[in-house]
């Protein structure tokens, strides 16, 4: 592989804690705001929220510093100013709904608990997973476990519906979304899975009207997969997660085995249980209907989200209403399905515009250490889990702008939701320690016969 | 894997520019379409979160928002309630809003081009935007002594300052209190609502612009004296016939002389001075007269009065009509404001006022000035003429006659002492069985001072009784 990578090896610790200190600083901004344009007062919680940022903000870098010390120094800053960011919004629309009374939605203190648990979840990932390649190992564990998790949401006593969706299962009164966790288990299989079989997949096979085909004993698993992610997009009626399910495995078939034709294949085999689903089930139907025409009078009310949605952002416009000042209580499911609709509104498109570059910075930093990491498993891996993020804000904000029908898929970091945040917080960590594993020297790929690394380059050249 | 991570990257980026362009498209392209969508309640909740700026007469506040503690921020109250009514209108929660609340709301919410640099200055100091203040052309004293004289008959008053065009007063009796459809309790909202709509008097109707036009009857004869000066032909002292009764040309009807069948001529060997006839509001003269002068020069007249044309005051003027292509028998009936004669009280005001400004009509204007929160003008009142019937020697022999009719006429109730008063009565007739509505169009003017007034009175009788002392109230109020 013709790829000369160079990296500082700087550890960059002191930047990474001065963008937290930045996200922090901005972030708990962002919350006093919503109570000041809401109600004209600082609200009461915020020195604890403040607390509660420092201190996670030190855990973060001081793990980081103890365990990862070469870790990219942008992910946790950006992922902290997500969240908050989301705990200032959710309360937004929490105390809009406490004045104006529409509907009602919980405040953030939920949220700042789940923020809690995800990054003591995110700390442990880093502190005890030294190595990502030990995930490796438990490569057809994590295909069981993504199974059974995909599955619980169906099984009965456990597993309830919403918004015509059987995504959610229900235990001792807390509510939980599997389905989050079975995306990082499916990542970790697939990962491992392809990686050992991708010269295999991609050489050992027939070749049909001049595609290589795979043999049937590699392509098998991932048939599997594919068809157990399509059982469930039509027995829980759930597009979004199928969806990320399906990008996720095509993006990383593709990474495995640079494989043009072998996209159109999955495209291909993606249409017929689509096409099922759109014309079969109301509840698509429905959705389909308010893709391409929501403010028609006839189908208002059918598509009042999405409507409700669109008044938003354009009250929002350029510059927004300011936090706390404008009323995204009006739309339904403002706090977590439409959190994007919600602060498009109260930032403007100036404010929607940094909340999709701060994203699209994220996902870039997980395919820099998916180019930077030297073994095919990390990868794969980090490529897989940065690829997933980005489509889940495309089909989330894309649903929300009218790009792609709405599914139910929740903002990563910034939508009120217990189970997204935590995973997603999971996530980061094997995102850092892959980062870490990236950009640590003796992991960088030298050329054989290259002389050991001297003064260190910041230019990288990727060919 | 380098390559296949460079494709990923492009998808990437390709699905992220999607984003961009759609948040773009419904943020800044779709935006104002997306506004005004009648669906998007959020308008209103905006609408009603800012304060509007006031609705001001002489200098005190007839509609002003007030900080409420509710869901929608600010609450529009009225003060006097029904006297200012049909011209600021409601500002409803439930049913939208009327009157200059409608007509000027860009300016009362803010909205108005005009206000940008207002807004924006308002977001660079940190200040609430307010929208700006209207203050209206109203006399209070005049609108006090119209409504009062009306006193809750169905009824409008217009006064005029005939120079400037500027409405001194503006009444529509009976009114109603727009603090009720005001309100943010919508089940009380909607009860007055009802309430209000099924009124057979009609209150929420602005009696003095629109919705009811009135035939004229008699008052409709200054328009065909004008018109006959007009001609050349004519002038006050010009001796034209005037039977006791009058067949009309291809018809059987016969117009008797005066209202109730009153059939002495007009004077001696049945003719006497267009003056005379004006001033004992003699039929058969005017139907006579209007045949003479014809369709044509009479629809000309009308027309520069501003029959015809719908006038933005802001608030919205029902054109006043006089029918089209009429026989002499339908010529006769509606010179004497008959037939298919249709006028507003501010249509006949403004007939009056052109007499009293040397023949030239002024546009109808309510607003007086606009400003800002800060008290910077950005709009004021400027006259602009709207048509001239009559020459200026034309309009003084008008006032000559008109004068004739309230020293020694049907007008003698509107007289002033001391004042210049000219005017017509009206008797009109509408319906079988119905008593015939009463009008009083008239100028006063003393010194530089002058006024325009039409009164009617729905089934008043004549107007030489009911409709004369209204005007006199008004006239005094303001000279």
């Amino acid at each position: 592989m013709a790829t000369i990578v160079s990296y500082t090896a700087r550890p960059r610790r002191l930047l990474q804690a001065l963008m937290l200190a930045f996200a922090v600083v901005i972030g708990v901004t962002a919350y006093g705001l919503v109570g000041l344009g809401r109600f004209g007062e600082v609200p009461e919680p915020l020195p604890g929220l403040a607390i509660g940022a420092v201190v996670v903000a030190i855990a973060l870098q001081v793990a980081v510093m103890w365990r990862a010390p070469y870790a990219d120094p942008v992910i946790l800053p950006v992922v902290v100013l997500l969240n908050l960011l989301g705990i200032a919004m959710i309360e937004s629309v929490h105390e809009a709904n406490e004045v104006f009374g529409l509907r009602t939605s919980a405040s953030a203190d939920r949220q700042m608990l789940w923020t809690v648990l995800g990054v003591i979840l995110c700390v442990g990932v880093i502190v005890t997973l030294r190595d990502h390649r030990r995930l490796r190992r438990y490569t057809w564990i994590f295909a069981v476990c993504g199974a059974v998790l995909l599955l619980m949401p169906l099984t009965p006593g456990i597993g309830s519906a919403r918004n015509g969706s059987k995504i959610w299962i229900e235990i001792a009164g807390f509510s939980f979304q599997p389905a989050e966790l079975a995306k990082i288990a499916f990542a970790l299989f697939f990962a491992g899975y392809l990686v050992s079989r991708r010269d295999t997949l991609a050489l050992a096979g027939p070749k049909v009207l001049g595609i290589h085909l795979p043999r049937w004993s590699d392509f098998g698993p991932i048939l599997v997969a594919w068809a157990f992610a399509m059982a469930v997009l039509v027995l829980e009626t759930d597009l979004g997660t199928s969806l990320m399910f399906f990008g996720l495995f095509v993006a990383m078939l593709y990474v495995a085995t640079d494989r043009l034709s072998w996209l159109v294949i999955g495209a291909v085999m993606f249409l017929p249980p689509a096409v099922f689903v759109a014309t079969q089930m109301t509840h698509v139907q429905t959705r389909i209907t308010c893709w391409l025409d929501p403010l028609s009078s006839e189908n208002f009310s059918a598509c009042e989200q999405i409507n409700q949605g669109l008044f938003g952002l354009a009250n929002g416009g350029i510059a927004g209403t300011g936090l706390g000042e404008g009323r995204p209580d009006v739309v339904p499911h403002a706090e977590s399905d439409y959190i994007f609709a919600s602060f498009a509104e109260e930032m403007g498109m100036v404010g929607a515009f940094a909340l999709l570059m701060l994203y699209l910075l994220l996902v870039q930093r997980a395919i820099r250490a998916a180019v930077g990491i030297s073994d095919g498993f990390g990868t794969l891996l980090a490529a897989g889990l940065g690829f997933t993020l980005a489509l889940q804000v495309f089909v989330v904000v894309g649903g929300v702008t009218r790009v792609i029908p709405l599914t139910g898929l929740t903002l990563p970091f910034l939508a009120a939701g217990g189970s997204s945040l935590v995973c997603n917080w999971i996530i980061v960590g094997i995102l850092v320690r892959l980062s870490d594993a990236a950009r640590r020297p003796a992991a960088r790929q030298v050329p054989s016969g290259a002389p050991a690394p001297g003064p260190r380059t910041t230019q990288e050249v990727a060919s | 894997m380098n390559k296949p991570l460079r494709h990923v990257w492009l998808v990437v980026s390709v699905l992220f520019v999607l984003l961009f362009t759609s948040t773009t498209y419904f943020q800044v392209i779709a935006q104002e379409r997306l506004n005004e969508n009648p669906h998007n309640s959020r308008a209103i909740y905006n609408e009603y979160g800012r304060p509007r700026g006031p609705i001001v007469v002489d200098g005190s506040a007839i509609a002003r928002s007030q900080e409420s503690d509710d869901n929608y921020g600010y609450l529009r109250t009225y003060d006097p309630e029904p006297m200012y009514a049909p011209v600021t209108g409601y500002y409803s929660v439930v049913y939208g809003f009327t009157g200059i609340e409608r007509s000027l709301n860009d300016t009362l919410s803010g909205e108005a081009d005009e206000l940008f640099y207002e807004r924006v200055s308002a977001v660079l100091s940190g200040r609430e935007a307010t929208g700006a203040e209207v203050e209206l052309t109203l006399d209070a004293e005049a609108q006090e002594a119209a409504w009062d004289a009306l006193d809750g008959r169905r009824g409008s008053v217009v006064a005029l300052d005939p120079e400037t065009g500027a409405v001194l007063a503006m009444v529509s009796s009976p009114s109603f209190d727009p603090n009720q459809l005001a309100s943010h309790d919508q089940a009380a909202v909607a009860e007055s609502w009802t309430a209000l709509n099924e009124d057979p008097d009609r209150p929420l109707t602005n009696r003095a612009i629109g919705g009811d036009l009135y035939p004229p009857g008699s008052a409709f004869k200054l328009v065909v004296a004008a018109a006959a000066l007009e001609t050349g032909d004519y002038t006050a002292e010009t001796e034209i016939p005037g039977p006791g009764t009058y067949e009309l040309p291809n018809s059987s009807s016969v117009m008797t002389n005066h209202a109730a069948g009153g059939t002495e001529p007009c004077g001696p060997d049945d003719t006497s001075t267009l003056a005379d006839a004006l001033r004992q509001s003699c039929n058969t003269s005017f139907a006579m007269l209007g045949i003479d002068i014809g369709e044509e020069q009479l629809h000309a007249t009308a027309e520069e009065f501003g029959f015809e044309s719908s006038m933005e005051i802001p608030l919205s003027v029902t054109p006043s009509t006089m029918g089209q292509d009429l026989d002499d028998a339908q010529l006769a009936q509606t010179s004497i404001g008959q037939y298919e004669t249709r006028v507003t009280p501010l249509q006949m005001a403004m007939v009056a006022s052109a007499t009293a400004n040397d023949g030239v009509v002024m546009e109808p204007q309510l607003v007086q000035e606009v400003r800002t929160s800060d008290l910077s003008t950005i709009a004021e009142l400027t006259p602009q003429e709207a048509g001239q019937p009559l020459t200026a020697s034309n309009a003084a022999q008008m006032r000559q006659m008109m004068v004739g009719v309230v020293e020694d006429g049907t007008g003698t109730a509107a007289a002033i002492d001391g004042v210049e008063v000219g005017g017509k009565t009206g008797t009109a007739e509408w319906g079988e069985d119905r008593a015939p509505h009463a009008w009083y169009v008239g100028y006063a003017q003393q010194d530089d001072r002058k006024i325009a007034v039409a009164v009617v009175v729905e089934e008043g009788g004549y107007g030489s009784r009911t409709a004369a002392p209204i005007a006199r109230d008004v006239m005094e109020a303001v000279i």
